[in-house]
């Protein structure tokens, strides 16, 4: 089992860091039709940021609370990215394609321009999740399992 | 020259890959794969693939070592075989003499860094003249990979979460 | 012969790849320790993720993103952004095996208590 750290520095220096990294991570996946980036990147950019939670303040700490509980909405990632795809179904044209989408007020560039954000916040929610629990998976010892 | 910068970057490529391996800890070996990592990360923002680069520096630099390193601290972190027992006389015939057809094929591939090469003219510019005018994403490597070749994506998500579930039966099986 | 050097003097990338991938093999075949095998299966993977990111460079062109919104592209000033989609398809696949590669070698870990070839091999029969 991993246990808080010692050193105060450590825990400071976390407190201040961690919604930075995830700031910067909203930043890739929201800016990546525009400069490098996009939804991978900016998934595991923010999935780093709770396991950093874990590693400095142990995985039964209050910062820790959150990690356990995004964990249990593994599989959203995928259900958006194929609902998306569905969407395009309803409206019309074929699976994942994007001009179908029925958006009132858009022109076609614009919805598949909007069709690509929404795929890409389902990219980064599925990756962040699976990155998170396999940190959970690795770090879970014999005790717990015989418990 | 425009090797000028890549040559001393592929020489310490090649030296971090050998040094990951011939050391006889496995958490500074770990360590040095790291390194390993953000050499090849420079080496493709050289080449222009920016994209490509910051993936490579996020997961490879960062993810595979933590992934290693809880491995390592929940098993055994040295490797404690003191003689290893000479190679197989099959590896040491058949590795230099496949390396030897791989080279021996160099000549069949365009030269580096022509406009013209076959990977370069079929449906590339296609992509690279449409992208703005169908998508409004001046990003190339988004449109592409998430408007007009969304399928693959799509079937590499599942690969993911098929990952993640993999990890959780084997070792959190007796968990409630 | 002389031709030969001279192809492969003009080509240093495929070199670097050639050593890297035969280096990483050798490594999976003849290492006993579990973890060094991932190591070289590690090697391997980047090596050939690097040899598709190198065939997409042109000379004097500029990073994949676009320029300016109006206006004609010429596709000759950017590089190739094919072999970018691909590769980010084979980064994540790689770190996802990787994954799920530990969590075996934890799991021989907590059955067998070693992590060397010979002695599982043995404990299995």
């Amino acid at each position: 089992m991993i246990q808080a750290h010692d050193s105060v520095i450590v825990l400071m220096l976390g407190r201040l860091l961690i919604p930075l990294v995830q700031l910067f991570g909203l930043y890739v996946l929201f800016f990546g039709q525009y400069g490098p980036g996009g939804g991978f990147v900016g998934g595991v950019i923010f999935g780093a940021s709770m396991i950093l939670s874990i590693l400095i303040f142990g995985p039964s700490a209050s910062y820790s609370k959150v990690a356990k509980k995004v964990v249990h909405g593994d599989g959203l990632g995928l259900l958006i990215f194929a609902g998306v795809g569905g969407l395009c179904l309803i409206g019309g044209g074929e699976f994942l394609n994007y001009a179908a989408l029925e958006i009132p007020g858009l022109e076609v560039a614009s919805r598949r321009y909007v069709g690509i954000m929404l795929t890409q916040i389902g990219v980064a929610v599925d990756v962040a999740v699976t990155v998170i629990s396999i940190v959970f998976s690795l770090s879970s010892n014999d005790e717990d399992s015989h418990a | 020259m425009t090797f000028s910068f890549e040559i001393p970057l592929l020489i310490l490529l090649i030296l971090t890959a050998g040094g990951a391996i011939l050391v006889k800890d496995l958490v500074p070996a770990v360590f040095i794969l790291g390194s390993y990592s953000f050499f090849l990360a420079l080496v493709w923002a050289w080449l222009g693939a920016p994209d490509v680069a910051f993936v490579e520096a996020v997961v490879g630099a960062g993810l595979a070592t933590v992934f290693f390193l809880l491995t390592l601290f929940e098993t055994a972190p040295k490797d404690t075989r003191l003689h290893r027992p000479p190679p197989p006389l099959a590896a040491l015939i058949g590795l230099p003499l496949l390396g030897f057809l791989l080279l021996y094929a160099a000549s069949d591939l365009p030269n580096f860094g022509d406009p013209a090469s076959p990977a370069s003219v079929h449906i590339s510019p296609v992509y690279l003249e449409n992208s703005m005018h169908d998508t409004l994403t001046p990003n190339v490597v988004t449109s592409v990979l998430m408007d007009y070749r969304a399928f693959d994506t799509l079937i590499e998500t599942v690969v993911i979460f098929t990952a993640g579930i993999a990890c959780v039966l084997l070792l959190r099986r007796n968990q409630a | 012969m002389l031709e030969l050097i001279e192809v492969w003097l003009h080509r240093p990338n495929f070199i670097a790849f050639v050593i890297l991938f035969l280096w990483g093999f050798y490594i999976m075949v003849t290492h006993h320790n579990l973890v060094k095998k991932l190591i070289g299966m590690y090697i391997v993977q980047t090596s050939v993720i690097f040899f598709l990111v190198a065939i997409s460079a042109k000379t004097g062109a500029t990073v994949p993103i676009l320029l300016s919104g109006t206006g004609p592209v010429q596709a000759a000033t950017y590089t190739n952004p094919l072999p970018h989609v691909l590769t980010l398809t084979a980064i994540v696949v790689q770190i996802a095996t990787l994954g799920v590669s530990l969590a075996l070698v934890a799991a021989i870990y907590r059955k067998y208590g070693t992590l060397d070839e010979d002695e599982i091999l043995k404990r299995l029969e």
